[in-house]
């Protein structure tokens, strides 16, 4: 391989060094601010070693905020790619793994989890994981019986599905009666709060290799968006290729659902806004998609933490906020 | 070996509906070999089985004189190429981009392209004709513009056969034609095996060497064009009154539709003769 010839491997780093910086920006802004005040000088001094600040404060922005910021990166990360794989495999520029359903049947299997007082990981886990693939299941086998997954009818098995799994996540809020309900329901709008340094460790080591595995697929990705049957006279296993991009993403958005509840359309923003300034090549795509629903997860905390006057308030509030309208544009725009 | 296609007794199904009834033909290499026959007859099923797309039910297909089976789908890839009708564009990718596709079965795991591949992409390009459109987007393009973007793509696929789903329908008569000379001069200058499915007998009868004509899933007749494109296989085939008579540009038939306005009022109401001595009537 010479990499001095290859052009996409250029723009891939081009993009990814781009995207990094906006990343690191938005975690030192993230490190920075908080309800215990703004501490830009603090970080700044904290982590380029120029003199420790207060151990008071060096507290917060490492035991407090520093995971948090990790995990919102993770999540951020995770469900951008989520969305853009979704939206490469079932070629329709609205899947996104909260519209689809596919957060919704993850977190019944949490909550089901939860209720049995499992551990976190890999208990809770891998009931979110059985949850997203069953609703999974559900929404191709829908879809499928109309023109294969034909953009208003994924649409609207997602919907349906969604409404199905509400349904059942108010009924499994009803049977629990103690008082951990409050925190089922925060955890629900998609709360980063909870966590420590030990779980975000864990959280990563589980998705990297996910991420990793879908970046080795990111070109084939590109030859699934001309069909399946034209990806196949190109020499693509469609049928595994699917198979395990559809597991691994499920797999991954379950991870994080598990964590820190539904957060909605955070996969349809940066795809969209990223196909938009670099085109569609998944392997310029994939990197920026990490790196950038990274950043954007870190300020949309940010915000969800620095907006409220006393206390905050959960992070799917503003993904949701952001998110929803784009989605109704986007939706009006592709029925054109 | 000098057989591109060779299909025995080969029959396909989509559940209980036979599309694909016991076929048997080949293709030479270095053959523009034009499939024809009226809607529904089995043409695209046809393509897709030999694209290695759909898989038969039973019967051999060799191509370049191996068993269908025993290519890799990359080898298969490296053979065979595949211009659809439609290829979707939601995704708006570069004209470059969409050819540079075709060096997939070429490259490794992420595609990424050497110095040849875009030597490859650049001389498809030039090729076919759309250097000015290179880096324009996908969605930016006309029908015409659009299918040699995909001819180029399957261009730089290096096949040594190239398969066409009706190139030529829903393009104007321009890009019409130059798609077809387009397939001729690839056939004439690199001696690529074309296939191509048509619904227009005429563009079938000017350029193809050997036409297939199906109806029903079966075969109704092949070989030369004056062979196939006779008044009585056409009429059994597509079962509406024609008139066929000389081309001025060559020996080969032309072919004319009659629409019932010229027909006689005895005709109209079905009174007398049958459809052939409508044609001798018109052409005298």
């Amino acid at each position: 391989m010479n990499l001095k010839t290859s052009f996409i491997l250029k723009r891939l780093l081009a993009v990814s060094s781009f995207m990094l910086l906006l990343l690191l920006v938005s975690m030192f802004l993230g490190l920075s601010m908080g309800s215990a005040g703004n501490n830009l000088k603090a970080v700044w001094q904290s982590v380029f070693g120029a003199g420790r600040a207060e151990s008071i404060i060096d507290t917060i922005i490492w035991q407090i905020r520093f995971p948090r910021v990790i995990l919102a990166t993770l999540v951020g990360a995770t469900l951008s790619l989520g969305g853009l794989v979704f939206q490469a495999l079932l070629r329709n520029p609205l899947a996104e793994p909260y519209i689809l359903g596919i957060s919704g049947g993850a977190a019944v299997g949490a909550i089901i989890g939860i209720l049995m007082k499992l551990s976190r990981f890999p208990g809770v886990t891998m009931t979110a994981f059985a949850g997203s693939m069953a609703t999974l299941f559900l929404i191709l086998v829908i879809a499928s019986d109309q023109a294969v997954l034909k953009k208003d009818s994924l649409l609207l098995s997602g919907v349906m599905v969604n409404a199905f799994c509400s349904a059942i996540i108010m009924f499994l809020v009803s049977l629990a009666q103690d008082s951990s309900l409050h925190n089922i329901i925060f955890w629900l709008m998609g709360d980063l709060s909870m966590t420590d340094i030990k779980q975000v460790s864990m959280l990563a080591a589980t998705l990297i290799p996910c991420y990793v595995l879908i970046f080795w697929f990111s070109h084939k990705m590109n030859l699934l968006l001309m069909g399946k049957e034209m990806a196949q006279t190109m020499g693509v296993n469609v049928k595994y290729v699917t198979l395990i991009l559809l597991v691994v993403t499920s797999f991954m958005v379950s991870a994080t659902v598990s964590h820190c509840g539904l957060l909605g359309f955070v996969g349809l923003v940066m795809p969209h806004l990223l196909r938009l300034i670099f085109g569609p090549d998944h392997r310029v795509l994939v990197p920026a998609c990490l790196i950038g629903g990274g950043a954007y997860m870190v300020l949309c905390d940010l915000l969800a933490r620095v907006l409220p006057k006393e206390g905050e308030m959960p992070a799917g509030v503003i993904t949701a906020m952001i998110g929803a309208p784009l989605f109704i544009i986007l939706l009006r725009r592709s029925g054109r | 070996m000098t057989t591109a296609i060779d299909v025995t007794n080969l029959s396909y199904s989509y559940g209980a509906s036979k599309v694909l009834k016991d076929i048997s033909f080949s293709v030479q290499k270095g053959d523009f070999f034009i499939i024809i026959g009226p809607n529904g007859s089995g043409k695209t099923t046809l393509m897709k089985v030999i694209a290695g797309i759909a898989k038969p039910e039973n019967g051999r297909l060799n191509v370049m004189g191996l068993p269908l089976m025993n290519y890799a789908r990359k080898t298969l890839a490296r053979t065979v190429s595949f211009v659809p009708q439609m290829i979707p564009i939601e995704f708006p990718f570069t004209v470059t981009e969409m050819v540079m596709m075709g060096r997939a079965p070429h490259m490794g795991l992420l595609g990424l392209e050497q110095e040849k591949d875009l030597d490859i992409t650049h001389r498809s390009i030039d090729f076919t004709g759309i250097k000015h459109l290179a880096d324009r987007k996908l969605n930016q393009l006309s029908g015409g513009e659009r299918q040699r973007v995909f001819i180029a793509r399957a261009i730089c696929q290096e096949p040594q056969i190239i398969l066409l789903d009706e190139p030529t329908a829903s393009l104007d008569l321009a890009h019409q034609v130059r798609v077809m000379d387009l397939m001729e001069k690839l056939k004439e200058e690199k001696g690529i095996t074309i296939i191509m499915v048509s619904h227009d007998v005429n563009l079938a009868a000017m350029y193809g060497n050997s036409l297939l004509m199906l109806k029903a899933g079966q075969i109704v007749s092949m070989g030369q064009v004056n062979e196939v494109l006779t008044f009585k296989t056409l009429e059994n085939a597509y079962g509406c009154p024609l008139l066929i008579d000389e081309n001025p540009l060559g020996k080969f038939p032309r072919i004319t539709l009659v629409p019932q306005k010229f027909m006689s009022p005895d005709i109209r109401a079905g009174k007398s003769g049958n459809k052939k001595s409508i044609s001798r009537t018109i052409s005298k």
